[in-house]
């Protein structure tokens, strides 16, 4: 077993899709919130599978789209320093700040590497004595921990020049905001990376407090049309459940050690998502005995007024109340190749993962 | 970047493993998990396994799939 290629057995996916097609008879809005998702999604088509009694959506999964814009700004003014090294996923460098981007800081000398993982900054810095690295620690549930466990290291390792700019968040406090914002919404595809470490139950609340059915997803074709499914099956006998359907990689409890090494390093903050401004509690931060690794403190830099693109409606987007071709730039202005918002600079986005199979 | 993979464990030495991931070896922390062995499948994020994939459970589910929507036939493309 490759854990792969078994979902996208052609049968399988055949007789999801017809046992979708037969259960559903009312018209139901779904929403998945994971950037995985909304990219497995358009790449394999779901919609084009769907009765049209289905509408999908897609929430504020994508950590790059909801990061706020003075985020990316205050990661240029660190850059700016000089004598540091910004170490970032690529899918930030090329996000617009207010008036520049990491890119084309890089491009009049600013010193950004592109790492794929905490550990190699870490590595960056014990090559480096002389300079300070700084890790763009952004992500979900699924992220932290591994941010959590590369603080362990560095502490560990006493670098004095290490630290990282947390704009860390997490998913739930999101998804309540997004039904008390009122979008339409029936039921949550939840996001099976985030819950392989919260587990399945951190989204217990939501179905109770909220009323609206939450069935946990993997990102293969049937894993994503079971989802779908168990979905449409509860909303058609009016119930709503917490359901998961990526038991071989979600339990209930989820991963213990992970949350332990994340409530070890990180507390709940209030944090800015783009598209909802702050929400409580929902980021994390660094707690006093790591703070020395919070280059929030560490440095203080002036941030440049924030300035937002008039036009972009990701904030729109994000909640679910728009499509990416409602907007007017997307696809004209707007392409990854020259991204006026967050949501088409991530592959994840829901702008980029329109128009690169959809359009 | 949220993207999690499935991921073979090749070796292992402390906290750091081999996994295979399609055809290449790579690097991949295992401080986040417990009891890896070689031979397990990993779900692999950001240079960090973040669970085990559970074989047992994955076998029985897509057997009840089958057994409800026929053997397999792959493709990759929909
Ligand atoms: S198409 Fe571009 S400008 Fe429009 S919402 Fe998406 S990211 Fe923003």
């Amino acid at each position: 077993m490759k854990h792969i290629s078994e979902y996208r057995d052609a049968k399988i996916v055949k007789g999801l899709v017809e046992s979708i097609h037969q259960t559903s008879t009312k018209p139901i809005a779904l929403m998945e919130v994971c950037g995985g998702h909304t990219m497995s999604i358009q790449k394999f088509g779901i919609p084009s599978l769907l009765p049209e009694t289905i509408s999908l959506l897609s929430g504020p999964g994508c950590p790059v789209c909801v990061t706020d814009i003075r985020y990316i700004d205050h990661a240029i003014a660190l850059a700016r320093r000089g004598n540091t090294i910004i170490a970032t996923f690529g899918d930030l460098i090329r996000v617009p700040g207010s008036t520049s981007s990491l890119e084309k800081e890089m491009a009049s000398g600013v010193n950004v590497h592109i790492v794929y993982s905490i550990l190699n900054a870490i590595e960056l810095a014990a090559e480096n004595p002389d300079k300070e690295v700084i890790f763009l620690a952004i992500g979900f549930e699924t992220t932290a921990p591994g941010t959590a466990a590369g603080i362990l290291t560095a502490a560990q390792k006493q670098l004095p020049n290490f630290s990282i700019l947390s704009t860390h968040k997490i998913m739930p406090p999101a998804m309540e905001a997004i039904v008390d914002e009122g979008a339409k919404i029936d039921g949550y595809i939840c996001p099976g990376h985030v819950a392989a470490i919260t587990g399945a139950k951190m989204f217990a609340g939501l179905v109770e407090k909220h009323k609206i059915g939450c069935v946990v997803s993997g990102f293969e074709p049937s894993d994503l049309l079971q989802a779908i499914l168990q979905l449409v099956v509860q909303f058609e006998s009016n119930s709503h459940k917490l359901e998961n359907a990526y038991q071989r990689a979600v339990k209930m409890e989820g991963n213990q050690k992970a949350q332990a090494i994340m409530t070890q390093v990180f507390e709940p903050e209030d944090s800015y998502w783009r598209g909802f401004g702050v929400i409580p509690r929902s980021g994390l931060r660094l707690k006093s005995e790591f703070q020395s690794f919070d280059a929030k403190l560490k440095f203080q830099v002036d941030i440049e007024p924030t300035r937002e693109e008039k036009g972009c409606i990701c904030g729109e987007i994000l909640k679910g109340l728009k499509k990416p071709t409602d907007c007017k730039l997307f696809g004209k202005a707007c392409t990854p190749a020259n991204p006026v918002g967050a949501c088409m600079v991530s592959n994840e986005g829901a702008c980029a993962a329109y128009f690169k199979y959809k359009r | 970047m949220c993207l999690s993979i499935p991921a073979k464990i090749i070796s292992i030495e402390g906290e750091m493993a081999k996994v295979e991931l399609g055809n290449n070896i790579i690097n991949a922390s295992l401080q986040l998990v417990e009891n890896a062995k070689p031979g397990d499948y990993v779900l692999l994020h950001t240079g960090f396994a973040i669970e085990l994939i559970d074989e047992k459970e994955a076998e029985e589910r897509l057997n009840l799939l089958r057994e409800v929507y026929g053997d397999i036939e792959t493709y990759d493309q929909l």
